[in-house]
């Protein structure tokens, strides 16, 4: 074996290695992965209560939080344990119980506003993040229940307290689900 | 093509002994705002309000038809009230027992009216499918009208063990069938009309093709079919008399026909001929737990045990009501539930009539439900699924395309009740969606409610700009 033919193995890996850096570095800067696209995809399976209880202002926050790696996928109480299996299912994470720190799961309800005692303050308009609150000031106030998610920001800026979470009225009247 | 099904034997001879019974109208009728098709009509009339015969008491809104009231009387209460599917908001009336019509009986001058006159005139009768599924008969005719269909294809098939009224019906009222079926290939702009009943039902067939002689009308056809089960579904009559095949995501108008029942058609007789909107329908009453099986004329909102009592009453005491045959029957709460427009048998089953089943064992792949599956699917894939709850593969194994007919429990050696957990997984799938839609809805709501608030918050910003350099101009130093 001489030195020629050393150099020439040497100088064929590094030729090889130029190249190749050169296609992954320009197929890295083309085909990024977008972070928009998974923070909608992660984003399309929160349940769209809006009721901030993850400590973020909404789904899509938290959604942004996820995929920034910075908050984990165990804080969606009105999701429950669907949620997060498939959230463990799209990031590849192993699925774990909602963090009970961040509430407990339970059946959906929605806001019922008891219209005797309403003194039409409107601090409750601006606080449900879905507008389903209908009034203005000085004038009653009411829930639309099929817009409304249950997330319950309206209760804590009441000054009266005259919100009450209600079990939902059936969504189909007749036919009874077996 | 191949028709899949099962041969069974029909239990039909008993009620058919003699002819249609009417059921004296009750004290009390119970009428369901949803009849059957699952939606509920809205009621038009209130608590003391007094209504007569073929009053409207309440109108149609989408799958639901308008209600009449049937006897004359006084609306006790708009309540909750146990029903053929489960308990649901009723018109109560209480019948004072004079029968005063609303309206004096006179017949329709059907021939002079354009089709869609005809449609209207069906839709205020109130007349729904008297197969089983009350879907609007207007509706239904309409969508095929704006389809342009070429065939009118009437259900005289009745391939249910157990039930026999359309039999009965066909025995004893065929001229009314065949008018009925005249006013909708009015209604519909069809050319023909094809009666298909199956060739258990002799004296039917003898009975519906005379009247079609009588009437001299080259448009009709009599079509004999094995009495197979469930070739009275939808879907595979039309495969059978047509030959061609209805999507599954479909209907039949996409192969050129319409499907109504010989019932409906004969309510539609009655229409045209008295003016009477929908307000009764024949029920079969049969089953070991009763007296005398028999098919009965009851008003609708009789309740179940007065056509008991029309009958002879209680021939057991431990007996189940079941509303339908013993396929697709469904459990009755109870004989307090009322007849609805998709009421057409009730079967009061003593254990010798359907033996309880053996207790389910796990599923051996022997592929017998395939067989026999009329809709062409995998009810064992489709097993496999629901109870992994895996919506894709419910989708992918065509769970949409059942038609709950039974015939896959039925020959089940496993003993699975492949039918109810479908319908189960049915219900799931389409909470599901709802859920799915919803969560949406709210997205939107909520970045409609961001966007708002950040315009806000822009607007209040550039206000203030604005307000400071106006107070800037006039003190240039500021602090």
């Amino acid at each position: 074996m001489n030195a020629s033919a050393i150099l020439a193995a040497i100088g064929t890996v590094a030729a090889l290695a130029a190249v190749l850096g050169g296609i992954l570095g320009w197929v890295a800067t083309r085909l990024r992965s977008d972070p928009d696209a998974l923070v909608e995809r992660i984003d399309a399976l929160l349940p769209q209560t809006q009721c901030a209880q993850c400590r973020y202002p909404g789904c899509r926050p938290y959604a942004e939080a996820i995929a920034r790696g910075e908050a984990d996928i165990d804080r969606c109480p009105p999701g429950g344990e669907a949620t997060v299996r498939a959230l463990a299912a799209l990031l590849d994470r192993e699925p774990r119980p909602v963090d009970p720190h961040y509430g407990t799961t339970r059946a959906p309800r929605v806001a019922l506003i008891d219209e005797d005692r309403c003194i039409g303050c409107a601090l409750c308009l601006p606080a449900c993040p879905v507008d389903a609150i209908v009034g203005a000031p000085r004038l009653m106030h009411t829930v639309i229940a099929a817009h409304c998610t249950g997330c319950e920001l309206c209760l804590a800026p009441c000054p009266v307290d005259c919100i009450a979470m209600v079990e939902p009225a059936a969504t189909s009247p007749g036919r009874a689900v077996a | 093509m191949k028709l899949r099904g099962l041969t069974l034997d029909g239990h039909k001879s008993r009620p058919l002994k003699g002819l249609i019974r009417p059921v004296p109208p009750p004290a009390m009728l119970v009428l369901a705002l949803d009849q059957g098709a699952g939606e509920a009509a809205a009621p038009v009339v209130r608590p003391g309000d007094a209504v007569r015969v073929g009053s409207p008491i309440a109108a149609g809104a989408g799958a639901a038809t308008a209600l009449h009231s049937p006897v004359s009387g006084i609306v006790r209460e708009i309540a909750e009230h146990p029903a053929p599917r489960g308990a649901g908001r009723c018109i109560v009336i209480d019948n004072d027992g004079r029968d005063e019509p609303a309206v004096p009986a006179a017949p329709v001058d059907w021939r002079a009216m354009d089709g869609k006159a005809l449609l209207g005139l069906v839709a205020e009768a109130g007349i729904a499918g008297l197969g089983g599924a009350a879907f609007p008969t207007a509706t239904k005719l309409a969508l095929a009208r704006a389809a342009g269909v070429e065939l009118l294809l009437l259900n005289g098939a009745e391939c249910e063990p157990w039930i026999c009224c359309d039999d009965a019906l066909m025995r004893e009222r065929a001229p009314d069938i065949v008018l009925g079926a005249q006013v909708m290939l009015a209604a519909t702009g069809a050319q023909r009309c094809v009666i298909a009943i199956e060739d258990d039902k002799p004296e039917a067939i003898a009975a519906v093709e005379s009247a079609v002689r009588a009437t001299d009308d080259a448009r009709f056809e009599v079509r004999v079919l094995p009495a197979l089960f469930p070739l009275g579904a939808e879907a595979p009559l039309v495969a059978a008399v047509t030959g061609r095949e209805v999507p599954h995501d479909g209907w039949p108008p996409q192969v050129g026909a319409v499907c109504q029942n010989v019932a409906t058609a004969a309510t539609v007789a009655r229409l045209v001929r008295d003016g009477r909107p929908a307000m009764s329908r024949i029920v079969t009453v049969t089953g070991s737990g009763v007296n005398e099986p028999a098919n009965v004329e009851a008003r609708i909102g009789t309740p179940v045990a007065a056509l008991v009592d029309a009958c002879g009453g209680y021939a057991a005491t431990n007996v189940r009501h079941i509303a339908g045959g013993s396929l697709t029957g469904r459990m009755l709460a109870g004989d307090e539930v009322p007849v609805t427009k998709g009421l057409n048998c009730v079967l009061l089953a003593t254990a010798a009539d359907l033996p309880l089943r053996a207790p389910e064992v796990p599923c051996i792949r022997c592929g017998d439900c395939a067989d026999v599956c009329p809709a062409g699917l995998l009810p064992q894939q489709l097993h496999v699924a629901a109870r992994a709850g895996d919506s894709a593969g419910l989708a992918r194994f065509g769970l949409g395309a059942c038609i709950e007919c039974g015939c896959c429990d039925y020959v089940c050696p496993s003993s699975i009740p492949l039918t109810a957990r479908f319908r189960a997984a049915r219900a799931r799938e389409h909470l599901a969606e709802v859920e799915r839609h919803r969560a949406l809805e709210a997205k939107a709501r909520y970045e409609r409610h961001q966007r708002r608030l950040a315009e806000q918050a822009e607007a209040e910003r550039q206000a203030f700009d604005a307000a400071r350099r106006r107070a800037g101009g006039a003190d240039p130093g500021g602090g």
